[in-house]
């Protein structure tokens, strides 16, 4: 029996267009990378609540720490996103994450004045190590590398608003309300990181 | 005898058919238990009542003891809660979780009836301590295929909401009758806590 040539190209044609499973947490909004990347931000609490918790500890440490951090967080972000995209891998467990948990929303509910180096410090190694994780997954799904812009935008939005507002508090009491917003995230790690060591997620 | 056949098809066209009709499921961008894990996370510590009970009186106490400690032991709570859970997760056994519970509620309610007021890092460690069985005894259910970091917020979120409900109802005591209604709520909080300690043991 003779095969035609077509039908094993149609066999081969079948198998690349077998829908793989994708596990990626990237969001696709239809409305191109850069907005996926500005809904990541909002729907991934891995990446959001550590952003949040360095807002919150910039805002309390001062005009001046908030200022540092807005620019420092994105551009160390951007930095780390293009080169875990470059690497193409994450090379870190996921559950390093929850490092960022603890430390900043410790830091946060503690209420320690820091030196303004010490957290642009903090925000240059949020923006690296996070953005590190967005660049690898982002090329790992074979996604273009401007979703990382709309991250970036997100990110700088956050910390501009939450800072500026921490920034502005002036009742004892608020400090108080922003340093028990710390204490939740750095629970919320505390667990995030039992639950990776577990391997439950 | 010579009939006339139909061109059989080629094993390849087969299997190219057969790959054309599976249905492979796709899970790309798909966060399958994201919400369901937050909802059951913020239902958990409000399901209940011996945690709840636990929670509420936290909060009147601290209301009862004023500044600091009213701010104190809601940023302390949750982080010993957690560690509670983190070492319910790894498996380390707490024995006595349930009686621990039990007699938080009866403690703190006793504190809140009697209007004690230790020095801040006695009630801080005392709240602390229980902490710890609150969290291993409820912070590490996770039904399975549920999102385990939105669980964790969903119940850290509630549990703080839990102490702001007593801090709240605490603000009575500013009012003669509110001093006396808390400390008539503190002695419910304790009976109830020997009932709970009472299906404990027995």
């Amino acid at each position: 029996m003779t095969r035609h040539p077509l039908s094993l190209l149609g066999a081969v044609a079948a198998l690349t267009l077998l829908p793989a499973p994708a596990h990626a947490h990237l969001v696709t909004t239809g409305l191109g990378p850069l907005y996926d990347g500005i809904s990541h931000l909002f729907l991934s609490f891995e990446d959001l609540l550590p952003v949040v918790a360095l807002a919150l500890l910039a805002g309390l440490n001062g005009p001046k720490a908030g200022r540092l951090a807005l620019f420092v967080v994105p551009a160390a972000w951007l930095l780390g996103g293009l080169a875990g995209f470059a690497v193409g891998s994450p090379l870190l467990p996921g559950t390093v994450t929850a490092a960022s948990f603890l430390l900043l929303g410790g830091l946060t509910a503690a209420d320690r004045r820091l030196p303004s180096g010490g957290v642009t410090a903090l925000a240059a190694a949020l923006g690296l190590l996070h953005g590190w994780l967005n660049g690898a997954g982002i090329a790992e799904a074979g996604r273009e590398a401007l979703g990382l812009v709309g991250i970036v935008s997100a990110v700088f939005v956050v910390v501009a608003l939450l800072a500026a507002f921490v920034v502005w508090l002036r009742p004892p009491w608020t400090r108080i309300a922003v340093r028990v917003a710390g204490s939740w995230i750095a629970a919320i790690g505390l667990l995030l990181l039992g639950w990776g060591l577990r391997g439950a997620s | 005898m010579i009939r006339d056949r139909a061109p059989r098809p080629s094993a390849e066209a087969v299997l190219a058919l057969l790959l054309l009709l599976a249905a492979v499921p796709v899970y790309a961008h798909e966060q399958s238990g994201q919400a369901a894990g937050f909802l059951t996370g913020l239902k958990h510590p409000v399901s209940g009542l011996d945690h709840v009970l636990a929670m509420i009186s936290v909060g009147l106490w601290g209301a009862q003891l004023g500044a600091p400690a009213m701010w104190l032991l809601p940023v302390v709570f949750p982080m010993v809660m957690a560690f509670g859970g983190f070492l319910g997760l790894l498996g380390v056994p707490l024995p006595g979780t349930e009686i621990g519970i039990a007699v938080s509620a009866i403690l703190l309610g006793l504190m809140v009836a009697l209007e004690a007021r230790p020095p801040v890092w006695v009630a801080a460690s005392l709240v602390g301590f229980f902490g710890v069985f609150h969290g291993y005894a409820h912070g590490t259910e996770l039904p399975a295929g549920e999102n385990a970091l939105l669980y964790s917020v969903g119940f850290v979120i509630a549990t703080g909401c839990l102490h702001a409900v007593g801090i709240g109802i605490g603000l009575a005591h500013r009012w003669t009758m509110g001093r006396v209604a808390l400390r008539i709520a503190g002695a419910v909080i304790a009976l109830a806590g020997v009932y709970f300690l009472w299906g404990a043991v027995s």
